[in-house]
């Protein structure tokens, strides 16, 4: 059966609320971000101790499921599942929205965002920020030609060549983000070659939560069918995704825990740490991963569409639980400059460095979130990403 | 034809009066560069490399002279908040199963493989070949990747506008700074930092800055004779500071 691609249609009037609270929450954003520019970092939470803060929590989180999302189409062309095809678009747009949202928040909280076209034209070819610069333009280029071949007949030939490129890309992509932290010996919480893979199955998680999420979301407020075999099939594969990924943060703890000179930070990070335990175990763990588990599976749930959206939207609250710990934990617990003995300082050597966020910095990075809405919501609007229908008997459930 | 002279008369009178007017602001603002202090501006060498030796047998508790002379020298205000720069901190060491205890002062150790030159995307964060780790302003956009680098927390991110800034050292909102081996002497020739000068004064001399390549300046001499550690000597970064009795 052919299937057609439309744009969204719905009343004006619920089209344009939407957009209007997306684009308040994204001018608040730009607001907060010209009040740091004007006043400098001081009106943040962060400091010369914890330098990352709530906007690299955003940013990263952003980042990462921008490439974790485009797996969908991933599935259709690379590994070749005609039954993804139709679903392909939608997952490169919310590729090119996430990333544009969550570079914003990276670049609005530089010390000199205005200094932008230096960090275009000046490169350290060693500094992976500096790689980074590269596989975001890259993968912006990339997922924009992907859906030029799915869209344009004259371009479907090229679509396997671009579809591949994009996949070894976007594991790239998250590879150089995974070791924006990796690569930090400085760091006992970071300094690890796990944190690339890690963050590649995270992105597979995070991306095709946010996926489903927007998926259901339009075809519910359009009244478009979207048939069971499309929900099952990827609230499946979601539970595979979160299940690989506690796996990774299992293994990573476990090594952290075997060597003596990690068990303060993972008494730390997993007991005595005071917010960062409790957003480990509660949100990370629980809300993140065993609770969407459950509802994903659980014979009584596992039929609710309510319950695999509520899953989804887990999965992302815990996602930016698991950022905070990896960002801010890793930078609250003291670094060892004199392993095994006790240091003080005017600059708060030896003790564990507060954090408390201020609204400016969250507002940030919740403006990032909404302009990555904003492009999803006017892409459907005006473009042909979504297919007129997903009902069981279109899609072709036998590939 | 003659009207129309008059009229270029005036018109290239105007213009070039318009021009001087403009000018005499620049010129005096050129000037006034010009009076700064002059430097060598020679390029650093790599036949020399600064390095610093702390005796922390010598260095007392709770004196704080090398911190207040670094502040004073380089322009910086000495507030001791989770937001201020401090290039220079005493830090406090204790071994907690003896008591053993000791003080020194915790600095850019000018490595000779910086991990902030390592991940700096722009740059900025070079090392001179002489040996000295700084931070080009004008190219800093304020990432701070280099602070999550140092394995010494030595630098500080300028988090509000900065005031009454000195000539030789110039600072500003939303770039990293950190010890640059008062750099602005070395280039006018002189061969101490402030915090050596204040630690002479006080009588202690738990400071020697030179050359490390020089085997006859004193720092090479007293490093031949008593050894010294570095910080974190596992991570290898052959620092260019080192320490006495740790």
């Amino acid at each position: 059966m052919q299937i057609t691609f439309r744009e969204l249609e719905g009343s004006n009037k619920s089209f344009y609320g939407l957009l209007g609270g997306l684009g308040l929450l994204a001018v608040i954003g730009l607001f907060a971000a010209w009040q740091m520019e004007h006043y400098g970092h001081i009106i943040t939470g962060m400091t010369n101790q914890i330098v990352w803060g709530m906007p690299h929590v955003f940013a990263v989180f952003l980042i990462v499921a921008a490439s974790g999302v485009l797996n969908v189409a991933s599935i259709a062309t690379v590994f070749g599942k005609k039954f993804y095809k139709p679903l392909a678009p939608l997952s490169a747009l919310l590729a090119i929205a996430l990333l544009a949202g969550g570079l914003m928040v990276l670049m609005l909280d530089l010390g000199r965002s205005d200094r932008l076209i230096v960090a275009m034209t000046h490169f350290n070819f060693k500094s992976v920020f500096a790689w980074n610069v590269f596989l975001y333009s890259g993968f912006f280029t990339l997922a924009a030609a992907y859906i030029w071949s799915m869209m344009d007949r004259n371009m479907v030939p090229y679509n396997k060549t671009i579809g591949y490129a994009a996949f070894f890309w976007r594991l790239s992509l998250t590879t150089g983000t995974g070791s924006i932290f990796g690569f930090l010996v400085a760091r006992q919480a970071y300094d690890s070659a796990l944190l690339a893979p890690m963050f590649i199955i995270m992105s597979f998680s995070y991306g095709l939560a946010i996926y489903l999420l927007v998926l259901m979301a339009a075809y519910g407020c359009s009244k478009r069918p979207l048939g069971d075999a499309v929900i099952r099939r990827l609230k499946n594969l979601l539970g595979v995704f979160i299940g690989a990924t506690l796996y990774f943060v299992l293994v990573y703890h476990m090594t952290n825990i075997y060597f003596t000179k990690q068990h303060g930070l993972e008494r730390f990070i997993l007991l005595n740490g005071g917010v960062y335990p409790l957003l480990f175990w509660l949100g990370q763990v629980f809300v993140g991963a065993v609770l969407p588990l459950f509802l994903l599976y659980a014979p009584i749930t596992r039929q609710s569409r309510k319950a695999v959206a509520l899953a989804c939207l887990l999965v992302v609250l815990g996602g930016l639980a698991q950022m905070y710990v990896t960002i801010i934990g890793g930078q609250a617990y003291p670094l060892p400059l004199f392993p095994g003995m006790t240091v003080s300082s005017s600059f708060f050597d030896g003790v564990v460095h507060p954090y408390s966020p201020s609204l400016v910095e969250t507002m940030l990075g919740i403006g990032g979130m909404a302009v990555a809405g904003v492009i999803v919501v006017i892409a459907l609007r005006v473009l042909r990403f979504l297919p007129e229908s997903l009902d069981d008997s279109v899609v072709d459930p036998h590939h | 034809m003659k009207d129309f002279d008059t009229y270029r008369r005036r018109f290239v009178t105007s213009v070039l009066g318009i021009a001087a007017t403009t000018a005499l602001p620049v010129g005096v603002m050129f000037w006034q560069t010009a009076q700064g202090k002059e430097v060598d501006d020679s390029p650093a060498s790599s036949k020399i490399r600064w390095g610093m030796l702390v005796d922390t047998t010598k260095c007392a508790t709770g004196c704080n002279a090398c911190v207040s002379a670094c502040n004073k020298e380089n322009g910086i205000s000495g507030e001791v908040t989770d937001t201020s720069p401090q290039w220079i901190r005493k830090v406090n060491v204790t071994n907690p199963e003896n008591g053993y205890s000791f003080t020194l002062p915790m600095m850019c150790q000018h490595c000779e493989e910086p991990p902030c030159v390592d991940v700096c995307p722009t740059g900025a964060s070079f090392k001179r070949a002489d040996g000295i780790v700084l931070v080009d302003r004008h190219i800093c956009i304020g990432c701070r990747y280099c602070m999550m680098a140092c394995p010494y927390k030595a630098r500080s991110f300028i988090h509000q506008p900065v005031e009454d800034q000195l000539a030789e050292v110039p600072r500003g909102q939303g770039c990293v700074e950190s010890c640059t081996f008062c750099v602005q002497r070395i280039d006018a020739g002189q061969q101490t930092t402030a915090c050596q000068d204040a630690c002479n004064a006080e009588g202690h001399q738990a400071i020697f800055f030179g050359d490390l390549k020089d085997p006859e300046s004193s720092i090479s001499k007293q490093l031949a004779t008593y050894g010294a550690k570095e910080v974190l000597p596992d991570l290898n970064l052959h620092t260019g500071v080192r320490y006495q009795g740790i």
